[in-house]
């Protein structure tokens, strides 16, 4: 039957897919701009969240932290914390480095680059990242007389399936946590996923990063803590069917609040 | 248009619509139906899809190979997947990001494979791509009262507008965490189901 044929079959294979493919390649490119600009934005609202400025949904938070009716500018917003580059190996501020530098450093592109990037030692790496970025960006949020009320310091670690990109906000102490946002994770929706969700976030609140030595102690357990543990101060509770991306989510914290994260700068704040 | 050509259109909506009675997409209708924004946009998704996969279908149909028919079905659907998840994306980034992997299990809907390989193989374009359109707006009617109750029962909201204050915001109402759960949705289909077949009698299977 001529409908049969190799030839037929294969050029209408190749037809279709190169139709398909030049359809597909298309939507990508032309719609990229907008996504990559959603990223950023996304990023953004992300850090405003740790800040406790604006909620997940994107509306303002009054004084005590209740949502407003008010939907956020996220960009405007975005302007009145104080970003602050840190050099990773020293832990040093890099005062040298004006606004626009500053806003430009994307950790995601240094650690591509080896000028640009630091190893981690095999036995120190519990966030499985294998580099960090050679610097990295905190935010400063301050009150009216220059005290800071919250650090905000991103953070990454491999989960059960993907890198998950995130940010955890400490009070001004340097020791409490108030908050931690999840920006971009590609855990199971439903089980892992729920790390992204404002219910199990609110755990880490409250919870305390350093024990009386100075060491990380705040750690992701599976299932319910026991308040009267001494170490329930430390201890976050799982979610159930998600062990380890749980336990991914508290090694990268360990990592990046660690000697090899910002634990130099965190020390030399303390002082 | 004749009214033959109407009604590939219209059955699809009660008299054969694809969820509750040929019990097809269960899956993500459980899934993203907790707020009527995301059940709204799943809709609009898999109706787009669906319409336009049966008119590609259907225009080219005389010269797919039987052999590679499946193969063929499945690129031209999961291509216009992948472009209904970028537009999405760029059009209403939260949306995605709650809807997360479903958009692109649209690939593996058993409606627009069902609808794909049960008429747009063996029907001229327009009625296929009606079929589609149709079949679409059958799914999305079933998934957006789902997610319309589930929403206002479950938060006391509707499109994220609160309707009934809840508890914990000081409100009266207190939220029926059932409906947001998986099994609350279960329920929902099973009682659309129902009340279907009991406004049209005709439509129950035959006891044996």
């Amino acid at each position: 039957m001529e409908k049969e044929s190799i030839f037929k079959t294969l050029s209408v294979a190749v037809g279709v897919c190169a139709v398909c493919a030049v359809l597909v390649s298309i939507a990508a490119v032309a719609l990229k701009p907008v996504i990559s600009k959603n990223k950023v934005l996304g990023k953004k609202s992300n850090v405003l969240v740790a800040a406790g400025l604006i909620n997940a949904d994107g509306y303002t938070l009054d004084a005590e932290g209740k949502p407003t009716q008010e939907r956020a500018d996220v960009t405007k917003l975005f302007t009145s914390l104080v970003p602050q580059a840190i050099d990773l190996k020293t832990g040093k501020t890099l005062d040298s480095l004006g606004p626009e530098e500053i806003a430009a450093i994307d950790e995601r592109e240094l650690v591509k680059k080896k000028e640009t990037r630091l190893d981690i030692a095999a036995n120190d790496d519990t966030a499985k990242i294998k580099t960090t970025p050679d610097k990295a960006v905190i935010y400063l949020l301050k009150d009216e007389n220059g005290t800071v009320k919250r650090y905000i310091f991103p953070f990454y670690g491999q989960g059960l399936w993907s890198t998950m990109y995130g940010f955890i906000a400490l009070d001004g102490d340097l020791n409490t946590v108030e908050n931690i946002t999840f920006y971009d994770q590609e855990e199971t929706p439903g089980l892992g996923g729920e790390i992204a969700k404002p219910f199990w976030q609110s755990k880490w609140s409250g919870k305390s990063v350093y024990d009386p030595q100075g060491n990380v102690a705040v750690s992701v357990i599976k299932g319910t803590g026991d308040p009267t543990n001494p170490k329930h101060a430390f201890e976050v509770d799982g979610i159930s069917g998600a062990t380890l991306t749980g336990a991914g989510v508290g090694h990268a914290v360990q990592f990046w609040l660690g000697k090899s994260g910002f634990g130099p700068y965190i020390k030399s704040q303390k002082e | 248009m004749s009214g033959k050509t109407l009604s590939t259109l219209y059955d699809p909506l009660f008299k054969n619509n694809p969820i509750a009675l040929q019990v097809l997409g269960i899956c993500s209708a459980l899934a993203v139906t907790t707020s009527l924004n995301t059940a709204l946009t799943m809709s609009i998704a898999v109706t787009i899809v669906t319409a336009f996969s049966n008119l590609a279908l259907s225009l080219i149909r005389s010269i797919i190979p039987g052999s590679i028919r499946m193969i063929i079905e499945m690129t031209i659907i999961a291509s216009l997947v992948i472009v209904v998840d970028k537009i999405i994306q760029a059009v209403a980034p939260d949306i995605s990001k709650s809807l997360s992997v479903f958009v692109s299990l649209i690939i593996t809907n058993c409606i627009v494979m069902g609808r794909a390989e049960a008429f747009a193989i063996k029907n001229p374009p327009i009625e296929s791509f009606l079929d589609g359109l149709g079949n679409g707006l059958g799914y999305s009617l079933v998934l957006t009262s789902i997610g319309a109750i589930r929403e206002l029962f479950g938060f006391g909201t509707l499109f994220g507008i609160t309707i009934m204050k809840p508890v914990s915001e000081g409100g009266w109402y207190q939220p029926n965490g059932l409906l947001v759960l998986a099994p609350g949705a279960f329920f929902l289909v099973a009682g659309f189901i129902w009340l279907l077949r009991t406004i049209k009698p005709e439509l129950a299977e035959k006891e044996d």
